[in-house]
């Protein structure tokens, strides 16, 4: 039996601006995966325990209010504490490059700004995700 | 420890991971399953089914917090929540966890979302395999939420003790209410949305439905054994009422099915329903490794160009030659 990529988008933080999310959630469900979404004003603790119960291939995190650089390096500890500090995690948003680095540097694999490709998302992610 | 050990222990990475390599069907998977097969047996089996916004995920959220109780670290609810797989695409959207936050922070509640991937009754795939792992690994309560269903997909009945039939005002008169399929296969009826205009009116279609029911069961039955009566609960899963009064159902329909031998027939046509289906898929790979592919492709095509009818096609394959 085939296996399918298993993706989890989450909107961490304060802001309720969710098109973004359920726009990459549609493509990926579109390329062909399953896509668990979890809605808006999402704690790091909140994604953390979602990504463990569903045993993702990925993490997709949608950030539009600034706050990043709190958000993700704390979902990044939990997910290591859960053992789950292989599963790759990616971010988009509006996210300045020099924080960009910052986050690639602590383990995010891909950070998307505004006007991304859907087609780069989902090629990337079938590359980052490689399902037994 | 294996993996199936240390998801019988409680480790919660273990299940999830062991879930996933179940619905792939990965030998490691159901090799694991075969070892847990002897801890299960013991968990209530709860379906959650109605129509498309009828509000399943939002019950189901408070319905498991009034189920687990205080937060602690045993284990005691489990969700099997169930989407559609696109049929175009392969893939799909899953997102019952939007209703269900609540329950995100809970160490005794976990919650796993399935895709139905090309399954037609209102089930994941392998949603028999996900109920049978979460009572193996010690939930004592699993609770299976369906598709949105319309009328025919009942297959819930069929792997739930309790099945809870939802249904929301404005949807369809007394005769909808009449009609073969889903509300039979109701042992606890709920009107959600009960804030909303109408909800008394369907309450009142579904017990005038129900009362047929009875008396026309009340001809045929042995009055000696002991009865269950399937309740209409009113619910507002939004506000929170109604929630204590479902969970009371609940419980009432366990302690029926313990003490009137019910529970043990359902559970035993569960463990054998599993069985059977196997050996058709077994069956089925059996005579497709043996079988001439060349004659099938041939049968196939007569098929199509409606040469054969199928019921011919079939009696020809399996004819000697």
């Amino acid at each position: 039996m085939d296996r399918k990529i298993r993706v989890l988008i989450a909107k961490p933080g304060l802001d309720g601006h969710d098109r973004g999310a359920k726009v990459i959630a549609r493509a990926l469900r579109d390329a062909g995966m399953e896509v668990i979404y979890t809605g808006l004003r999402q704690t790091p603790e909140m994604i953390a325990g979602a990504a463990l119960q569903e045993d993702v291939d990925a993490v997709g995190l949608s950030i539009l209010s600034g706050a990043h650089m709190t958000l993700v390096p704390r979902l990044l500890a939990l997910m290591k504490a859960n053992g789950q500090e292989a599963t790759p995690v990616f971010v988009g948003g509006i996210i300045p490059d020099e924080d960009a680095a910052q986050l690639a540097a602590l383990g995010v694999k891909a950070v998307y700004g505004p006007g991304t490709s859907t087609t780069r998302v989902i090629d990337d992610l079938k590359k980052f995700t490689n399902p037994v | 420890m294996t993996l199936a050990e240390k998801a019988a222990a409680g480790d919660r990475l273990s299940i999830a991971r062991l879930l996933t390599k179940i619905e792939s069907a990965t030998p490691e998977g159901l090799d694991a399953l075969d070892e847990l097969y002897p801890k299960s047996g013991k968990a209530h089996i709860i379906g959650i089914t109605g129509p498309s916004g009828s509000g399943k995920s939002t019950l189901v959220n408070r319905l498991a917090l009034e189920l687990a109780g205080e937060s602690s670290t045993e284990r005691k609810v489990a969700i099997i929540a169930v989407d559609p797989t696109s049929p175009f695409s392969g893939g799909a959207l899953l997102g019952d966890r939007v209703r269900m936050r609540d329950l995100a922070d809970r160490p005794d509640i976990f919650i796993r979302s399935m895709a139905t991937r090309g399954a037609l009754g209102g089930l994941a795939r392998a949603a028999s395999e996900t109920a049978l792992l979460m009572d193996a690994v010690g939930f004592p309560y699993v609770l299976i939420e369906t598709v949105g269903a319309g009328q025919s997909e009942v297959d819930i009945a069929r792997l739930a003790l309790t099945t809870v039939v939802i249904e929301a005002p404005g949807l369809g008169d007394d005769v909808q209410a009449g009609k073969a399929g889903i509300l039979e296969i109701a042992d606890i009826l709920v009107v959600n949305k009960s804030d909303k205009i109408g909800a008394d009116a369907a309450a009142h279609s579904l017990a005038v439905m129900l009362e047929i029911g009875e008396e026309l069961r009340k001809e045929s039955d042995d009055p000696n054994t002991l009865k269950w009566k399937t309740p209409i609960i009113m619910t507002s899963a939004l506000i929170g009422e109604g929630i204590t009064a479902l969970a009371d159902a609940i419980r009432a329909h366990q302690t029926y099915l313990n003490e009137s031998g019910e529970g043990e027939k359902r559970s035993q046509a569960r463990a054998l329903d599993m069985l059977e289906r196997l050996v058709r898929e077994k069956l089925f790979s059996a005579w497709q490794d043996e079988t001439d592919l060349g004659r099938y492709q041939q049968v196939k095509k007569d098929v199509i160009h409606r040469k054969l009818s199928p019921r011919k096609a079939v009696s020809r394959l399996f004819t000697p030659d």
